[in-house]
Formats: structure tokens, C-alpha cells, sequence
């Protein structure tokens, strides 16, 4: 069957605002599969290009934007046209907070988007543990938690067959989290396909099928969910991220992430890398393969000798 | 010698009440953790404590003396959670990491801040770049106690493990007192050498 989403190689890149007009490479070489009734999360720190995937699925980045490489929808290139289609109906995004609602516009008429009646503005609430009354309410009357179950509302009135989610849980504490989180796993349960998009690796691995790695603009690894707690891990970077989660050894690495525009040839995580040499550093493209059941872009990947 | 909440009681003008009675001490060397339900107050007390606000009763004491008492940088300084809400927008972040006085080398160094960083905006930064300047920033040579509210919350596990290897030296190496608010209860088994919680007592 045709993957829901599939993004092979995707670079975005933004052409600055100054008189230098540099051009700064945010995404450079992006891919993942999202199947239907799966939830793949996209895990990644800030600044590592996550959220511009999502904004280039809608075609809502800004204009100062170039994209390469593809987006393919059930199985047809996704143009911004064809997104702009789809979006708020078959494709949807369920942004960060509660800036994304319009401060003036009672709840009710932002979850229908014009379209529903109050039966089925009150059903989308109520799926969510939500009170009719909600729909009375204007956004600066909701807590964060209430706030992000009205994005969800909003955004899945439609039954979409797909979603993206952006960082939809920070600062919520973590019983509300798993709800949030709950409801996304019954969305994929539900049939559709569904894209978390984290810096929250612990908390994606609770509800994930499959998780994708990104740094520095690039996909490093593709991996069952199970692959992380089962040490069967590919790229040396998903083994750091594990690693340094609290309950795993708390081990951090040195460096930082380079910034868009800062990396140079070779792989951009090869300078903190341990397994990393001067093939590295200085390959000119690194393939993504398939290594056992997952995809990464190593040259030495976990569980090969190094010479 | 500590830094010592004597029953803060606080509520803002007209509302209900946030904080009743709350009474804390946090020693240099310790670490202090702190936990309890969202809403519950948590990031209220730190601003009592930094001084950002000023309990309705109650007293906070900086190695015995109120916090009015001294000049040059707080020695209690407060980290927040959102760091890009926590700079100037319009200055350069070189500017910013050099209000209070200028900043050590060393911290700078450990803190992996990159010299190039620093002409930057914060728009143009990451928040786990721009969370190493607000802590360089708050680590001027007088402070004494570091209030971190969900520091690395936001951040990915890497960057939180580098920032809290960072943050452990330093407290030992000064000493600092650290008040560490998390939810994330497997974090703060692994930093803290006390844990209070903002829960109420149970019943009984």
C-alpha cells in the first residue's frame, strides 16, 4: 500500500533578508515514510529544521523559502496547490498553543471553521473531555491544556487521513501530556496517519510505531520505536540522544549542533561523533540506507566493526 | 547561610490566593528539587524568591538579609523556561550576555557558546543556544543561588545532559544553591540531593 506521506530528500532553503542575500540552508536532506494507521514521530532539537517539514507539507512557509526535493500524498506529489486543496479538510495541523487561535473568535466557531453545526462542534469537544460550553468560551478563558484538546478539536472535526502535530505537549505536566498524547495514538488507531513532531524523545517513544532523526537539517536515522529500549540502534547520534536521557545514564556529549548555514561537507554530526573518521568528515554525500529493518546515514553505524 | 522563604503567603490583586504559607531553605551545595501539579505555583515562588515579586506576607532572606539589601547583581538569580522570552530581541546576544557584567571565559567555554553566536538576534538562535547565554548570563561572580524553572524542558535530551553537567560542576565548584522545578521526576532523581513538593500534605 502507498504510505500516506513520504518525503524523500526535502531541502528548504531561505534566501536572507540583507543585503548579503546569502542563502542559508535550513533542511537539507529530509526524508520519512508515514504509513496509514501509524504514528511516526520526528525527533530533533531546536533548530534542527523539524517544524519547517511540517510548514512545507501545508505550504505555508514564507516567501523568502525555496524547497527541493519531494512530498508525496497518497502516492502523488503534493504540490502547494494540491496542498492547499487538502489542508483543514483531509490534511491537518495541529500547531504549538494557544497563540495559533484567534483571541477574538469564540471556540465553538474556530473548531467547526465555518463549516459544522454546534452538534458536531459539540461531539469534537466532547471526544476531547471538553464541556459544551467550551464552545462559548474565548481562547484567553482556557488553560494550556484545554487550549491544545481545541487545537485537536479543530483540527480532526473532518476526519483527516492525515495529521501533524508540532510539539503539542511542552509545558503541560505530564498526566496532561499523556493524554494529549493518548488522543493523537487513537487518531492512528482511527485509521489516519499521523506526524508528531518532538524534541521529546521519552515521551514520543510512548506512543510512536516509528521514529525518524533528525540533526542539523538532515534525517540520520529511521527506527522502529522498540529499536531505541532494545539497543538495536543504527546512527551514533539516536544512540547519544538515548543515552543522555535521564533514566539512561544522563551521559552527555560535547559540541553543539551546527547551525543552518554552518555545516561544511561530510557528515554534521561527525565533529561530536565517537565512531566518526575522515571519511566522515569529508564524504560528499552519505547515503541513506537500509540497515537491519531501519534506514540511516552512517558511514560506521552501531553494530559494525570499526576498522 | 542559605536562601530562606519564611511563610510566603501571595496572591495577585483581586485573585485567588497562589502560595499559602510556603516556607523553604535552600543551602549553597544543595540541590533542591521542586515538583507539583501545574498551576500550583511553582514558578510563583521562584519569582518570590528572585525578587520579581513581593509576598503579601511572609519574607524572603539572602543569607539573612533581604534581597533590597544588596547592590550589583542578585545573588539569587532565576532561570526561566522560555529563554527566547528571557532576552532583548533587538540587542545582539553578545549584548545581552554582558548585562550585569561581563561574563567569564570559562563559563562561556564550558557552556559550548560559539564566539559566532554572539552578533546574532535571538530570532536567529535556537533555544538551546539561547538558554546557554541566560544561564552564562545569570552566573556573574556574586551569585549565590540559581532558581531553574523547567530549564531544559524544551530542550533535547543531549543539550539537557550538557547543561545539567555543567550546572552540577558549577555548583560544586562555587558553592551554589540550586532550586531545580521539574516534572520530570527521573531528572530530578538525578540532580537533586532533596526534593520538596508544592502537593498538599495528604489528609491523615
Amino acid at each position: 500500500m502507498e504510505p500516506v506521506l513520504h518525503v524523500h530528500d526535502l531541502s528548504i532553503t531561505f534566501t536572507q533578508n540583507d543585503p548579503s542575500r546569502r542563502d542559508l540552508e535550513a533542511v537539507r536532506r529530509l526524508s520519512l515514510t508515514v504509513e496509514a494507521g501509524q504514528l511516526t514521530a520526528l525527533i530533533g532539537s531546536s533548530g534542527s529544521g523539524k517544524s519547517l517539514l511540517g510548514h512545507s507539507i501545508f505550504g505555508i512557509l514564507p516567501d523568502n523559502a525555496a524547497v527541493g526535493g519531494e512530498i508525496r500524498y497518497r502516492g502523488q506529489t503534493l504540490t502547494p496547490q494540491r496542498a492547499e486543496r487538502l489542508r483543514g479538510r483531509e490534511i491537518v495541523l495541529i500547531p504549538q498553543g494557544v497563540t495559533y487561535l484567534d483571541p477574538l473568535r469564540k471556540v465553538g466557531s474556530q473548531v467547526c471553521g465555518g463549516r459544522g453545526n454546534r452538534a458536531r462542534v459539540r461531539d469534537a469537544l466532547g471526544r476531547y473531555g471538553l464541556p459544551p460550553e467550551t464552545a462559548e468560551r474565548y481562547p484567553f478563558e482556557l488553560s494550556g491544556g484545554m487550549a491544545r484538546r481545541v487545537l485537536i478539536a479543530a483540527a480532526v472535526v473532518n476526519k483527516p487521513r492525515f495529521v501533524v502535530a508540532d510539539e503539542p505537549t511542552p509545558g503541560l505536566d505530564p498526566r496532561t501530556a499523556r493524554r494529549i498524547l493518548g488522543h493523537l495514538k487513537e487518531l492512528a488507531q482511527d485509521g489516519a496517519g499521523v506526524l508528531l513532531i518532538t524534541h521529546d524523545l521519552e515521551q514520543a517513544l510512548t506512543v510512536a510505531d516509528r521514529v525518524a532523526v533528525v540533526y542539523a537539517g538532515e534525517t540520520v536515522e529511521e527506527a522502529d520505536a522498540g529499536d531505541f529500549a532494545a539497543g538495536r540502534l543504527r546512527h551514533p547520534f539516536s544512540r547519544a540522544l538515548w543515552d543522555a536521557l535521564p533514566e539512561n545514564g544522563f551521559r552527555s556529549i560535547p559540541g553543539t549542533q551546527p547551525a543552518p548555514g554552518e555545516t561544511g561537507t561530510g557528515c554534521p554530526f561527525a565533529p561530536r561523533c565517537p565512531r566518526s573518521d575522515a571519511a566522515c568528515r569529508n564524504a560528499a554525500s552519505i547515503p541513506y540506507r537500509p540497515i537491519r529493518g531501519g534506514l540511516a546515514r552512517c558511514l560506521h553505524p552501531e553494530g559494525e566493526e570499526l576498522s | 547561610m542559605s536562601l530562606t522563604a519564611e511563610t510566603l503567603t501571595f496572591r495577585y490583586p483581586g485573585r485567588e490566593t497562589v502560595l499559602e504559607n510556603v516556607s523553604l531553605t535552600v543551602s549553597p551545595g544543595e540541590r533542591v528539587g521542586l515538583s507539583g501539579p501545574s498551576g500550583r505555583g511553582k514558578t510563583t515562588l521562584c519569582k518570590l524568591l528572585a525578587g520579581y515579586e513581593r509576598p503579601v506576607q511572609g519574607r524572603v532572606l539572602a543569607d539573612g538579609n533581604p534581597l533590597s539589601a544588596f547592590s550589583g547583581p542578585c545573588p539569587v538569580q532565576l532561570i526561566w523556561q522560555h529563554p527566547e522570552s528571557a532576552v532583548d530581541p533587538l540587542l545582539p546576544l553578545a549584548e545581552s550576555l554582558a548585562e550585569g557584567g561581563a561574563p567569564e571565559a570559562r563559563i562561556v567555554d564550558a557552556l559550548h557558546i560559539q564566539p559566532a553566536w554572539g552578533k546574532r538576534y535571538p530570532a536567529e538562535l535556537s533555544a538551546g543556544e539561547l538558554q546557554r547565554f541566560c544561564i552564562a548570563r545569570a552566573l556573574k561572580p556574586g551569585v549565590r543561588y540559581l532558581l531553574c524553572d523547567e530549564i531544559t524542558a524544551m530542550l533535547d535530551p543531549i543539550t539537557q545532559a550538557q547543561i545539567w553537567r555543567f550546572l552540577l560542576e558549577e555548583t560544586q565548584r562555587r558553592p551554589l544553591g540550586l532550586l531545580i522545578v521539574s516534572h520530570d521526576a527521573a531528572l530530578l532523581g538525578k540532580l537533586c540531593t532533596r526534593a520538596v513538593s508544592l502537593d498538599p500534605p495528604p489528609a491523615g
